[in-house]
Order: C-alpha cells, then structure tokens, then sequence
C-alpha cells in the first residue's frame, strides 16, 4: 500500500512537472522570444556565474589548504620520505601555479567574451608559433621533472641494502604477521606446502637459517637503522602499506617483494609531534583482499635500539616454538 | 548503401528493434547506456550513504539490497559488489557504449557525408551483442552469492578463487561472459568506424577538412580495436583459471586450509593484460568526450577552434602515448624498479599533449561570441575538470611520488575528475547539442541550465575533498574507515562528500526528466539550430534512411569557419564553395 502510493506521488509529481514546463514554454512562446537561440541576458548570467563559481573554486582550492591542511600525513617519519618530500613539494607548486593560470583564464575568458547579439568574434584560425612555445615549455618543463622523479625514484628503490636487517612481513586474509631473521640476518626458507598447524607461515624446519627466526603478531623496528623487508602473501594479492613511513608494496602469492626504509621517528616521538598519546603506526593493507579488506592491520612501534632488543629478548625462536 | 534504400517499407521491428539505420541504433545505445546509467549512479549513492554514517541503518538500503542489509545496514560484501560493479558500469556501459557507442554511430556517417555505416548488419550486432553483455551483467546483480566483489580492475587471485570471496563465485563468471560480449560488441563497432571514416567520406571531405569529432572517434576506435582484444584474452584465460583448473594467474596458494595444485603462474600478468586494455581504456572514453567539446566549442564560441592540426597532433599524440604507460597503474607491484622508470618517464610525456589541447580551448575562447547552451556549459565544466584532473596526474605518474598515494582517495579524485567528470560531462554536451538531430526537437534550456549548476558544483564538492582523503592516507574500497584511529579526523569531510553526492545524483532527475519530456513535447527544431558548420545540419531535421533526400553533399571546407570576415553570416556550412579568392582556413 505504501508502496503504491509512493508510486502515485511520484506519478502525480511528473504530471505536474510536464504541465509547469508545458506552461513556461508557451509563456515564453507568447512574449515571442526565439526560444533556440540564446538571449544576451542567459549569455551575461551564465558568464557571471561561471566568473562567480569558477573564481569561488579556485579560491576555495587556496582555502581548503588552511581548512583541511591538518588531515595531511605528518611529515615523513622514514628517511627516504625526505628526499620524497622534496620532488613532491616541487611537483606541487608546479601544479598549483598552473591551476591557479589556466583556472582562473577559463573562467575569465568565458566571462569577458560572453556572447552579445551586436559582437562578432575574432577569426583566428592558428598561430604557428604559440603552439611551439606551448609545446616547448611543458616538454621543458617534464623533462626536468622526469629526471628529478627517476633520480629520486632510483635513490629510494635501489638503495645500498648490505647492512640492513631482514625481516619479512607475511600477509593472509585478514592478518599480518612478521618475522625476524635473528642473529644470522638471514630469513629460513618458507613454503607455503610447509603450512600447518604451529608453522603458520610455511617456515622449512629442515634450513639452518630458520631455528633463529623470530615470529611476531606485532612489528618492531629500531629508530635510524636500515630495515629491508620482504613481502610474502599466502592467498591473495595484499599491498603492506604504512603511510606515515611512505612505505608501500604489493604482496603478491607466488612470488617475493621487497621495500627498503629507515624509520626516523619514535613512535614517542611521533605522539609528541602529533600532540596525540594514543599515536601508533600501522601497517595496513591497501589493495582489495575481501571482506574484511578494511580491517586488515598490524600494528608498527618505533623504538630505540635498547627498547628494539629488549622486546626481541623477550620473543620466541622459530626453534623453540616449534619443539613446544 | 544506394539512393532508392530509404524508399523501403520499414515495420516497427526493422526501424526500432533490429534497425540498421546507425541514428536508430545510436539511440538505442544512448538509452541503454543511460538506463545502466541510472544502476550505476545510485549504487555510488548507496555507498556512499555507508561512508558517510556507517553502522547507520538506511531502510532505503534494504528495500534495494536485501539481505544484503539487514536492518539498512550494508554488507562488507556486498559493498565491494557495489564500487566494483559501479566501475564496471561507468567505465565500459556508460562511457564506452554509451559515449562512444552513441555519438561515433550518430555523427560519422552524418558528418562525412555517407549514407549510413559501412556495415549497418554489423553495426546492429554491435548493438545487440551490447544489449546482451549489458542483461549478463544485469542478471548477475541478482544470484545469490552476490555479483562480482573483486574491483573493477578484477584482479586474480582474488577474482580467480571463488573462497576468496562470495563475489567470485558465479557473479564473477557472468562478469567475465558479460565483458567478453561487451568487447566482440566494441570491436563490431570500433571496426565499422574506422572502415566508415576511411571509405565512405564523401567527395571533397579530405581527412583534414574532418571535424575534430571525426578524428576523436576514428582514433578511439583504433585504440579500441588493438586494445579490447587483449582484455578479451585476459578474460579467457581468467574463466580457464577459474573453470577448468589452468595457473596462468595462480601459483603457491593456499587458501581457507586448502593447498591449490596450479603453480606457475603470475598474478601480475593479468595487470599487464588488463591494463595494456585499461589504460586506452581511459583514453577510449576521454577522447570523444575532448571531440565532443572541440566542435561544442567552436560552435559556441562562433569562433574556429584555434589550432586544428595541433589538435589533431595531440589527439594523435595521446593515443600513441596511452599504449606504453600502462605500467604506472602497477608501480607498487614489486616491479623491477628500471620498468618504473620507463613507465613514469611515458606517462609524464602525455602532458605535453594534453597541455597543447587545454592551451588551444583557452585561445579558442579567447575574443569569441560564447553563446551559453547547456551543451557549452558541460563543455566549459569539461576543461575545468580536465586541468584539474589532469594536474594531479603529475603525482600519480611520478612512481617516486606514487608510493604514498597509490591505492588512496588521492587516485579516486583524480580519476573521476579527470576521467569520470570530464567524459560524463562531454556526454551531456552532446548530448543537450545533438538532441535535436536525434529526435528533431530541442530540450528545454533553463532545466539544462539548472541540470548543468547543480551537477557542474556538486561534481566539485564530491571529489575535491577526496584528495584530501588521499593525503590523509585513506585507502580506497574500504569498507569503513572506524577500524582505524588515525581515520578518526576524517568523518565530517566523509558527510559532505556524500550530501554532494547524493545532491549531483538528484540533480540528474532534471536531466532524465528534460531528455524524456522533450522527446515528446520539446520544441520542433529548426534544420540547423545551433548555426553549425558541419553536414549533419544540412540533413532534413525528419530522420530519413540514407540521411539526404537527394544527392551526397559535396565538401569544400573545413568545419571551423565561424566569424570568417567577407561572409554575410557568422558561419559557413562546409558546402558552400569558396569565394573567388577566398583562402581555406587551418
């Protein structure tokens, strides 16, 4: 019943719309206005508005840095996020300085040269030369820009990893979990044909490297030292990703990934910049898992070394685990 | 096609079902591609209510979902079914067939002076197979572990294992055979077109004389042509994957307790199959859109649009462009870091055409008569939002600055704004400046004003913000964001994106409403209300078979002479010859 008065509402509604259009045409029929073509007064108000709402974004583009600037990640806590920071803020002024040309000559021009029954527009059909000074200074322009991006690029995908430490962070629907190399640096061969019960990431037993392993349900990093990690998916594609550290890779099944960093903010630190106590870092995932992709995390402390070894003492082997 | 074909007796079925005529099939595709239009707009409506008020219960959402939202609150599952199926749709429904499938069938036989399509046989399969593909999709909306969840982008494990996921159980096979259709129906058309443009111009219509619409769609179809079959073998190998126990995507799973035997494969070929399609996909969709508005503006400004081969260059340009920069879509795929140095350094090159062409619009308007139709407006919207998109690009493409962003709300505003609004709003300049050909009557201005205000601000509202989001580290197909504290901050720009959204979604009521009125009780139309150049104006404004009562026009200009100084008017149809003495513009 509700239903089907809704249905008659609404029917009722578009009968009436028809009518008062119906209407307004024959009205404007009446005054004899030649209704296809466009009346000096529609050309000057949409001009106006398009000058009053164009200028009002571009404006509000400028604001909103003000308005919602505190919602931008903190600056990077991880070293390579610096080098970052600086091709990102060059690519930024570079967008915003021709956001701020092109926008608001759209706007202007769609204004000034709004259409007027007496006006004739200029016949103009090419210009040679302005197409080679428009082609040229963008091709400039990028050309800087693309050396600048692949030089960071290169820094920061290819760094020296001789002295870092290893570990790996292992994804499945919906969890992470981490694992150490121990005292070798060097990570156990994993199989996922391994997996059962204690062993839940597949660990081979039968390498020397895996007895030191550690296996831990949290992430630890020590602050200022270099950490190479490695990504392994059991089930699905994953993407590990910690904004605050500007580290992000796909964990693909089938096949190892890798992402270099060094974290330079404490957790503690970092809670005292963000005035926030409750501050973590967290490492989540970021590329469509399933259900409970929105839930998938683990969370991430930044520590001194003295703390980082003290937590590490305190952890179980791969060894000890497995012979409980 | 000869002379005597439109004397033909044509029965209800042969002129509106099975027709062969390319501006009856041309409305079929655009109502199709409106109707999955409608299904498309008011699932992002749906979502976005969840965004914004989560755990909130929405009566509206059970009436529509079901059991997928007991009590009005929304299913995780069924939420990913509802982004990866508003992609779908949008992207290939709406602004491939309904964009591209609409405006090439109407306009290129009409502006290159031929009688009908190359092959009007073909050109109905073309529209059927979409017909078809459009009911698969439909269909799958309603099975009961729900329709395909995995993204728009599909990609397998996910998509490959129907434990992954509820969507990727028989949902996620009718996607695969809907999309199969949906690309033989894109290379039937994309086929037809290029052979079209290429044969059937008519005399004195040399490929330079071609409206920029006529390079936009002969270039989108080419593009289409190379790249929609690799998405096809993309498809094909993912049903082998998921039916007859093939790895060419799968190796070393273990899923749900279970040990998968294939081994071998890579998820990561599948990324490169998809996006060697997904990428010219992009351009696939935003080219007719950039045609579209060339000739808008151009008329509308009565002035020539500045720069023709420029623009042709750079339509050329992007198109070469868009085959070699697929990459930057997998920049965190674990790739060898050198590809993503090719790969930024491809992608980076697009802005310089993509510059050219904002440049020449910019000049275009410059010291014009602007005559402010709707069609204009959306025109202007779509520059707007083709800057403002398209700068971000910058970022994204850059794989150093990629790292950060990628998967965030940062690539949903830049897609749809550069993408989604730029080709949505294309559409409806075409849309509200070639009605009247289509249905010889004229929409009603001010609710296209009012139609173009609402949408045009709101479009804005929706997406800007989103950036933030994305700088805010916000992934994108989250499902809710409360699982995260540092998301915490984030909840009233969620509420106003979601007003936005709901408002630009209403907002298209006016739209449909003015489309279906003035099909019935618009204005007659004039032969050539706009003042246009281009032939399809020179055709009588009752749709005959065969477009021309009598003889073929004969071309002996470019389309752009507006404002030409010596004429008696502000415009000179592409028919008349010239003057003694008179230069050829361009």
């Amino acid at each position: 019943m509700e239903n089907l008065l809704t249905i008659l509402i609404s029917l009722l509604a578009i009968i009436a719309l028809v009518q008062l259009v119906r209407i307004f045409e024959l009205a404007t029929k009446l005054k004899g206005q030649q209704e296809i073509e466009i009346s000096d007064k529609e050309n000057h108000y949409n001009g106006l508005a398009l000058l009053i709402v164009g200028f009002g974004f571009v404006l509000f583009v400028a604001y909103s840095f003000k308005l919602w600037g505190h919602l931008i990640l903190p600056e990077s806590a991880s070293l390579h996020g610096i080098q970052i920071k600086l091709l990102w803020d060059t690519t930024m002024y570079l967008i915003l300085f021709v956001f701020f040309i092109t926008q608001p000559l759209l706007f202007w021009f769609s204004y000034k040269y709004r259409g007027k029954k007496n006006n004739k527009a200029l016949y103009q059909t090419h210009n040679n030369k302005l197409e080679i000074i428009w082609t040229s200074i963008p091709a400039v322009v990028l050309t800087a820009l693309v050396v600048f991006g692949l030089k960071t690029w290169n820094n920061v995908m290819v760094p020296d990893t001789s002295n870092a430490m290893v570990m790996e962070v292992y994804a499945m629907q919906f969890n992470w979990t981490a694992r150490y190399s121990g005292e070798d640096n060097k990570l156990g061969d994993a199989n996922y044909t391994l997996i059962g019960g204690i062993n839940t990431l597949g660990v081979d037993i039968n390498d020397s490297a895996s007895s030191d392993d550690i296996i831990t349900r949290e992430i630890h990093l020590p602050v200022d030292e270099q950490v190479l990690m490695k990504f392994r998916s059991q089930d699905v594609i994953h993407s590990a990703y910690m904004p605050h550290l500007g580290v992000q890779m796909n964990c693909v099944p089938g096949m190892s990934t890798q992402f270099a960093f060094t974290p330079i903010k404490t957790t503690s630190e970092m809670r005292k910049e963000l005035k926030n106590e409750e501050f973590d870092y967290v490492l989540l995932c970021n590329k469509i898992c399933g259900s409970a992709h929105y839930n998938m995390q683990i969370k991430v402390i930044i520590e001194t070394k003295q703390e980082y070894l003290e937590w590490m003492s305190q952890q179980d082997n791969f060894n000890t685990l497995i012979s409980r | 096609m000869s002379n005597q074909d439109h004397h033909h007796e044509e029965t209800f079925i042969s002129k509106y079902i099975f027709s062969l005529d390319h501006k009856m099939i041309a409305k079929q595709f655009l109502l199709t591609g409106m109707f999955m239009g409608i299904i498309g707009v008011i699932m992002s409506a749906f979502f976005r209510l969840q965004l914004a008020w989560p755990d909130e219960g929405f009566p509206i959402l059970e009436t529509f979902l079901g059991k997928w939202a007991p009590d009005g609150v929304m299913d995780p599952n069924i939420y990913l079914a509802l982004v990866t199926i508003h992609g779908t749709i949008m992207v290939f429904f709406v602004l491939t067939a309904g964009l591209s499938g609409t405006f090439s069938n109407l306009l290129i036989p009409l502006q290159i002076g031929a009688r009908d399509m190359a092959s009007g046989f073909m050109n109905m399969l073309s529209y059927w197979f979409f017909f078809l593909s459009s009911l698969v999709m439909i269909i799958s909306l309603f099975v009961s572990s729900g329709p395909a969840a995995a993204g728009w982008t599909i990609y397998p494990p996910l998509s490959a294992l129907p434990q992954a996921m509820p969507g990727s159980g028989l949902g996620m096979t009718l996607w695969l055979v809907s999309m199969s259709l949906f690309i033989v129906s894109a290379l039937l058309g994309g086929l037809n077109y290029i052979v079209t443009i290429v044969n059937l111009r008519t005399k004195g219509m040399s490929m330079t004389r071609m409206p920029l619409t006529m390079w936009a769609f002969f270039v989108t179809a080419i593009l289409g042509t190379l790249s929609f079959p690799v998405l096809l073998s993309a498809c094909l190998l993912l049903i082998f994957d998921r039916s007859f126990g093939t790895a060419f995507y799968l190796s070393d799973i273990m899923i749900q307790g279970e040990i998968l035997t294939q081994t071998g494969g890579s998820p990561i070929l599948f990324q490169h199959l998809f996006w060697f399609l997904g990428h010219p996909e992009v351009y696939i969709i935003l080219l007719p859109a950039l045609g579209i508005t060339s000739e808008v503006v151009s008329t509308n400004s009565r002035k020539p649009i500045f720069g023709y081969k420029a623009m042709v260059g750079s339509i050329l340009a992007i198109a070469f462009l868009s085959f070699i920069v697929w990459g930057h879509h997998m920049f965190m795929t674990g790739m060898n870091p050198f590809l993503g140095s090719v790969f930024t350094f491809t992608t980076l090159l697009i802005a310089i055409p993509s510059a050219v062409k904002v440049f020449n619009y910019l000049t275009t308007l410059w010291r014009a008569n602007i005559q402010f139709t709707p069609a204009m407006l959306f025109s202007i919207g779509l520059v707007s939002t083709f800057i403002s998109g398209g700068l971000t690009g910058l970022i994204l493409g850059d794989a150093a600055l990629d790292i950060n962003v990628h998967d965030t709300y940062f690539v949903v505003a830049h897609f749809h704004i550069v993408m989604g609004l730029s080709a949505i709003f294309g559409m409806f300049a075409g849309v509200y400046h070639w009605f009247p050909k289509m249905y010889g009557r004229m929409m009603n201005k001010s609710l296209g004003y009012a139609h173009f205000w609402i949408t045009f601000i709101s479009a804005y509202g929706v997406f800007y913000p989103m950036h933030f989001l994305g700088l805010a580290g916000v992934p994108r197909r989250y499902y809710s964001n409360t699982a995260f504290p540092m998301f915490e901050g984030l909840v009233e720009i969620n509420e106003l994106i979601s007003v936005f959204a709901i408002l630009g979604v209403v907002a298209q009521l006016i739209f449909f409403f003015n489309f279906f009125y003035s099909i019935f009780r618009g204005r007659q139309s004039s032969q050539n209300p706009w003042r246009s150049n281009t032939l399809e104006w020179t055709t009588p404004v009752e749709r005959i078979h065969g477009n021309w009562p009598g003889e073929l026009p004969t071309v002996h200009r470019w389309a752009y002479d507006y404002s030409k100084p010596g004429m008696d008017e502000d415009f000179v149809i592409q028919t008349t010859p010239l003057k003694d003495g008179e230069e050829e513009g361009h």
